[in-house]
């Protein structure tokens, strides 16, 4: 029964051919076999929020996923979010802020985050509060966590109104 | 901590996976994967074979037809949640909504899969028995509809055949103006209700004409407070009568579990309901649960 | 020491830029050519006999390369060996340390049984699902009532499921207690909870054939010590083993200590002489890292009916789980010498029992004891205040040792420790702080009163505690582009060391941040090193690499003179140049300098601090909201304020956690009932977000030339305390009070309904 099946994952636009069991799920494929290992594993039962990754625009937990369901949709993983050297608004404000400790819960953070701005730069408090319980961290007690994606949601705006204007 | 074996199958159309459902043995049908894939994980199910529904052409959506949502089981909760529809036409659903796990679980879970997986604290369930769904199947033959007070068979069992799949829930709404009203208590925001109450309220003229009170997490389903419903059918609303025929919520069978026993399940079922209903009918005072959602 | 430039500092981390790219390097996320994956078998039963193993078709899978047992192990080694103590080392517990593998018996669900290795953690667990395992069932000791009763023995040739038994004392407390005009006792208990790490424990261990030696990836916490056992286990000598620390996902006390895997890894990659990769799973997790806290308390306490306290006794009994692990003893002794707390106590008497359960083993979790002891203390406090009409703060103040006071001997309350003194601080000011910042004045009136459905209540509580004290050594290498390398034994669990001992580092060099790396924990890097426990990291860690830097100075100024012909005067050194009498020379110049140091102290350091919160609670539902909270601390020195203030939210959300939510269930069968992420409950974002933190920089350690003093746990230490005392305090009008944890809703929905039955009848 371990018959394999071939698939393509586009991973941070970037194709992997990949050779896995069904019964792969996409967080093992995306860490053994396109050896994208910032993305982790902490639970593999849904609850902790450390393997969150966008799949198709949406973040979701890649333990409840199995890879071949991935096949033919865009995702997004930690890697991905610096552009070369310059990190991404949410990677500056975290280190600002001193959102992370242990770094393991990061990368879920991350990207929980930043699919959590970019569909809605202008959302409430509340209701960040509200997305960003999703996910554990151990270390921080969130209070740093959540004031970074609130300092990065201030910086996203800005530059956009600057860019509309 | 790794899935066990099977083979994967992932149809195309509906006539394609009832097909593969009532041929294969011991096969699993995945939907949005929030349940089962922990379970698979965890290897408490051990499928042979699993049918993955997500490809599967026209599953998903919502249109309201006749004064009837209809919603296609695979719709996920986040299309759910973000629908100016549902919000307009099923409040009820749009509130409870909001406790279903998380943004991020929404983001992938479907109002069908949570059905069958059918937890008895799981908001949509409740929601369902509130405001008497009734649920679409397809089995090898044909299509058939179940009043979704038949649909819980016990403790996490539907009452569907094995071969048969879920495809759509229909809501029938209320009329514009009606109040709604769900809330519940958990150890966390986002987890599973340890008791939730959902209320729907219908009054004209400064009385109650119409009334469903529903009770999730108590028992092995949600269970409809019919006595109070009776009772406050033709008075007006007060805080007082509610607390008065909330009583009877304590008789209600209960289970225990290491989050609950069952003397305070049937004593949240008291609070839960007086407070759903003081707040669909816009009695709720400053209390902090009456803020939130 | 010249001007400060970086320490005091809220430098931003020298490793969040990996951790924010994704390119940390976590256990998990190394793989080394040909390795292969383990899987542990563990016992489902909680107490029985081993009758029969077979692995037959396990072994027969394709892909599978091993089953190894305890027979395999004895076969190799003629013995299974046990695991030693590593803290609270008392000749009692030697009979109930923990085997690497169950033998002839299991005596927790979760015992390891057997390890499968094979090529793909998937096929692992295929083939442990195939072994067969015949166990005999014996009674389960599911708490230590059970334990005592001695119906059916964990160790049969321990004679006793009482593992130690002891007295500690300070003063004569039965003869003040003999002629107290008022004593009073209760007896309060603290539930079973554990540290949670969001990366859970894994190792990688390589063995090399030719070089016959042993490379283990994934060590932590003490990896020279953990080195030092696993040597003669294996029958190798220390030197022909390399513990190497990578990034390390959190650990709070629970990671890090030698469990069997730290044997039973190594060994299996040894047998099948490939590199072996276990990544302990998140159920595994639950049920075979340290749990801890489990531990009741019959607390006493004399006093003059003004207030003034005059002796405390106090009775501890811990349940172990079932062995006594490496610092297990270390819970129940440390619940015991913190009883008395920072009050003028001249008399005290302790007894300490711990008992062997069928449950997961026990150890050190932040705050060991202090979470326990506090809670205890306090809550008897709040009763005694009540019963002689005593205004709650002014009681305290009353007997809150004054800084005149201190040095304050404690007395020698720990068997295995020596006598120690509370060393510097102003216990008043911090306290004072505390009852200021949540407005207590203002705010005392509603203690007790229904607002808008709920009930309020406030309390504040002082607190001291212990930390930082040993040995640590340090080695600092000049780079050829003149950087310094700085090794060190502490080790990382993500409290920021490397930022912290860089910003000491620089500072005494006078260089710039970003001209030195620290590199710590792996064996390679020193001969000897300690590791990171007890908040004592940056108090011996810290002045072992300030040590070095001045041992480093005084090289260079020697090489100066000798090597590059300086003149006989004050030596210049600053920003990577040497200078003196006009020559110069930049530090490349000393690339390859090499110098050791180290930081010794037996005394330990006291840093002290309170806690205060005001609560609402629903007594319809048993919910509790914080609607403030406040944690102070003098700290001494705050190296990296914003590190510091971290680690202060951090543990203290984590403690609130242990008041509310965390708790660990088992059944009459000692079935651990919880062992998932759905049901065992930790903080999410939306839980405790009205907390604060205050640090305090009032009083330097004079244990240690940086001043610092352990800053890892106060965040935790007084939660407990402060919590139940203001739930108690807004219970108050019900007449009930809080002697057990959790704070669970359905326990204070208990004491509410349970008090409004007993009006009624």
């Amino acid at each position: 029964m371990s018959n394999k099946i071939d698939l393509t994952l586009n991973i941070n636009g970037q194709d992997h051919a990949v050779s896995v069991e069904p019964r792969k799920t996409l967080v093992d494929a995306i860490r053994e076999d396109c050896a994208l290992t910032g993305t982790h594993i902490g639970c593999e039962h849904g609850v902790c929020g450390a393997c969150t990754v966008i799949v198709g625009g949406e973040a979701v937990r890649s333990c409840l996923m199995f890879a071949v369901q991935a096949q033919g949709k865009p995702i997004r993983t930690v890697e991905g979010l610096a552009s070369g050297k310059t990190l991404h608004p949410l990677q500056r404000s975290f280190m600002a802020h001193h959102g992370l400790q242990c770094g393991f819960c990061t990368p879920g953070f991350l990207m929980l985050a930043v699919n959590t701005l970019e569909k809605n730069p202008a959302i409430g408090d509340e209701e960040l509060l509200d997305v960003l319980s999703s996910n554990l961290c151990r270390c921080t007690g969130y209070q740093n966590i959540i004031l970074a994606v609130k300092a990065a949601r201030e910086d996203m705006r800005t530059k956009e109104e600057a860019v509309a204007g | 901590m790794k899935p066990p074996p099977f083979q994967y199958h992932d149809p195309k159309t509906l006539a394609e996976a009832v097909g593969l459902l009532g041929t294969l043995d011991n096969a699993k049908l995945l939907a949005g994967g929030q349940s089962l894939m922990p379970m698979l994980n965890m290897r408490f199910v051990l499928p042979d074979h699993v049918i993955d529904l997500n490809l599967v052409e026209g599953m998903a959506g919502i249109k309201e037809t006749d004064g009837v949502l209809e919603i296609g089981a695979m719709t996920r909760q986040r299309e759910l949640e973000f629908s100016d529809l549902v919000a307009a036409k099923c409040p009820l659903l749009h509130q409870a909504l909001m406790h279903v796990g998380h943004r991020q679980t929404r983001n992938r879970g479907t109002i069908g899969g949570s059905l069958c997986h059918l937890d008895p604290a799981a908001e949509l369930v409740t929601v369902c028995m509130a405001h008497d769904a009734t649920i679409a199947v397809a089995g090898p033959g044909g299509t058939r509809e179940i009043a979704f007070a038949d649909f819980p068979a016990g403790y996490l069992t539907p009452a569907i055949e094995l071969n048969e799949i879920v495809t759509a829930i229909r809501i029938p709404v209320w009329p514009a103006g009606h109040k709604a009203a769900f809330i519940e208590f958990s150890r966390r925001h986002g987890d599973f209700a340890i008791v939730s109450a959902a209320a729907l309220l219908q009054i004209d003229g400064g009385r109650i004409t119409r009334a469903s009170l529903t009770i999730g997490g108590v028992a092995v389903a949600p269970v409809r407070a019919t006595e109070v419903e009776q009772a406050i059918v033709g008075q007006a609303p007060t805080s007082e009568l509610f607390a008065k025929v909330c009583e009877s919520c304590r008789s209600f069978e209960a289970m225990a579990d290491i989050h609950a026993s069952a003397e305070y399940r049937q004593h949240l079922a008291v609070v839960l309901a007086r407070r759903a209903l003081e707040k669909a009918a816009d009695l709720a005072d400053n209390a902090p649960w009456n803020r939130a959602h | 020491m010249n001007a400060r430039m970086l320490i005091g500092q809220p430098v931003h981390r020298a490793e969040d830029s990996r951790f924010l790219k994704g390119a940390g390097r976590f256990v998990d996320d190394l793989a080394r050519e040909g390795m292969l994956h383990a899987v542990v078998l563990r016992s489902a039963v909680a107490h029985g006999r081993i009758r029969g193993i077979d692995a037959t078709a396990a072994r027969a899978m394709p892909g599978v390369h091993a089953v190894i047992t305890a027979a395999d192990i004895s076969a190799a080694l003629g013995n299974v060996p046990v695991i030693p103590l590593r803290l609270a080392n008392l000749p009692e517990f030697k009979g109930y340390l923990q085997p690497v593998v169950a033998g002839d018996k299991v005596r927790y669900v979760g015992e390891p049984i057997a390890v499968v290795v094979a090529e793909t953690q998937c096929i692992a667990e295929d083939a442990l699902d195939k072994i067969a395992v015949d166990i005999e069932r014996l009674p389960a000791l599911p708490d230590r009532h059970a334990a005592a009763a001695d119906a059916s023995l964990l160790f049969e040739a321990a004679g006793s499921n009482r593992a130690v038994r002891y007295e500690a004392k300070f003063g004569d407390a039965d003869a003040v207690f003999a002629k107290a005009e008022y004593t009073r006792k209760e007896k309060f208990r603290c539930h079973r909870l554990t540290g949670l790490p969001l990366e859970t424990r894994g190792q990688i261990a390589e063995w090399d054939k030719d070089k016959k030696r042993l490379t283990v990836f994934g060590a932590t916490k003490v990896l020279f010590f953990n080195r030092r056992t696993l040597a003669p286990m294996l029958g190798i000598t220390e030197a022909d083993i390399d513990m190497i620390e990578v990034d390390v996902g959190g650990g709070f006390g629970v990671k890090g200590e030698f469990y069997p895997e730290d044997f039973l890894i190594p060994f299996v990659a040894r047998t099948v002489g490939r590199p072996v990769k276990w990544i302990e799973d998140r159920r595994e997790h639950l049920v075979a890292t340290n749990h801890s806290r489990e531990v009741d308390c019959e607390l006493e306490i004399a006093c003059r009916r003004d207030g003034t306290i005059l002796a405390m006794r106090g009775h501890i009994t811990a349940d172990m789980g079932a062995y006594i692990r490496t610092n297990g003893g270390v819970v129940p002794a440390k619940a015991a010498q913190f009883l008395p707390g920072p009050y003028r106590i001249r008399d005290v008497g302790l007894t300490v029992e711990a008992f062997v359960t069928s449950k997961t083993p026990v150890g050190t979790l932040r705050a060991p004891g202090r979470f326990e002891a506090n809670f205890f203390r306090e809550r008897l406090l709040d009763i005694v205040a009540a019963d002689l009409g005593l205004d709650v703060m002014d009681f305290r103040r009353k007997n809150l040792i004054q800084e005149t006071e201190l040095p304050f001997a404690t007395g020698k309350l720990v068997p295995y420790e020596p006598e120690t003194d509370f060393d510097t601080g102003d216990y008043h000011v911090t306290f004072e702080r505390a009852v200021a910042e949540i407005g207590w004045d203002q705010n005392k009136a509603l203690n007790g009163k229904l607002v808008d459905g709920r009930y309020r209540g406030l309390a504040a509580v002082p607190f001291v505690e212990s930390g930082g004290s040993g040995k640590e050594n340090s080695r600092l290498v000049i780079e050829k582009d003149g950087t310094v390398s700085v090794y060190v034994g502490s080790s990382v669990l993500g409290q920021g060391l490397e930022t912290t001992l860089a910003q000491v580092a620089a500072d005494t060099l006078k260089l710039p941040f970003e001209a030195i790396k620290i590199l710590h924990g792996s064996t390679t890097y020193l001969k000897e090193g300690f590791g990171t426990f007890a908040s004592r990291s940056m108090v011996v860690g810290g002045c072992a690499v300030m040590d070095g830097c001045n041992n480093l100075l005084a090289a260079i100024r020697v090489a100066a003179r000798e090597r590059l012909g300086f003149p006989n005067e004050e030596i210049e050194i600053a920003d990577g140049v040497v200078a003196a009498g006009g020559k110069r020379a930049g530090l490349t110049e000393f690339a390859g300098l090499e110098v050791e140091g180290s930081f010794s102290t037996t005394t330990r350091t006291y840093s002290y601090g309170a806690h205060a919160c005001h609560v609402a609670v629903d007594p319809r539902t048993g919910h509790v909201d914080i609607l403030d909270y406040v944690a102070i601390e003098d700290v001494g020195v705050a190296i990296n304020p914003h590190i510091v203030h971290g680690q202060a939210i951090g543990a203290l959300v984590q403690g609130l956690g242990g008041v509310f939510l965390d708790q660990i269930m088992y059944d009459r069968d000692a079935q651990m009932l919880n062992a998932s992420l759905a049901d065992y409950l930790v903080p999410l974002a939306t839980d405790f977000a009205n907390v604060r933190a205050i640090t305090m920089e009032l009083r330097r350690s004079k244990t240690n030339p940086l001043g610092a003093k352990g800053a890892g746990e106060g965040g935790m230490v007084a939660v407990a305390a402060t919590i139940a005392n203001a739930v108690a305090a807004a219970l108050k009008p019900l007449g009930v009070e809080v002697c057990d944890l959790p704070l669970s809703p359905a326990r204070l929905w208990g004491l509410v309904n349970g008090a409004s039955l007993a009006r009624k009848s």
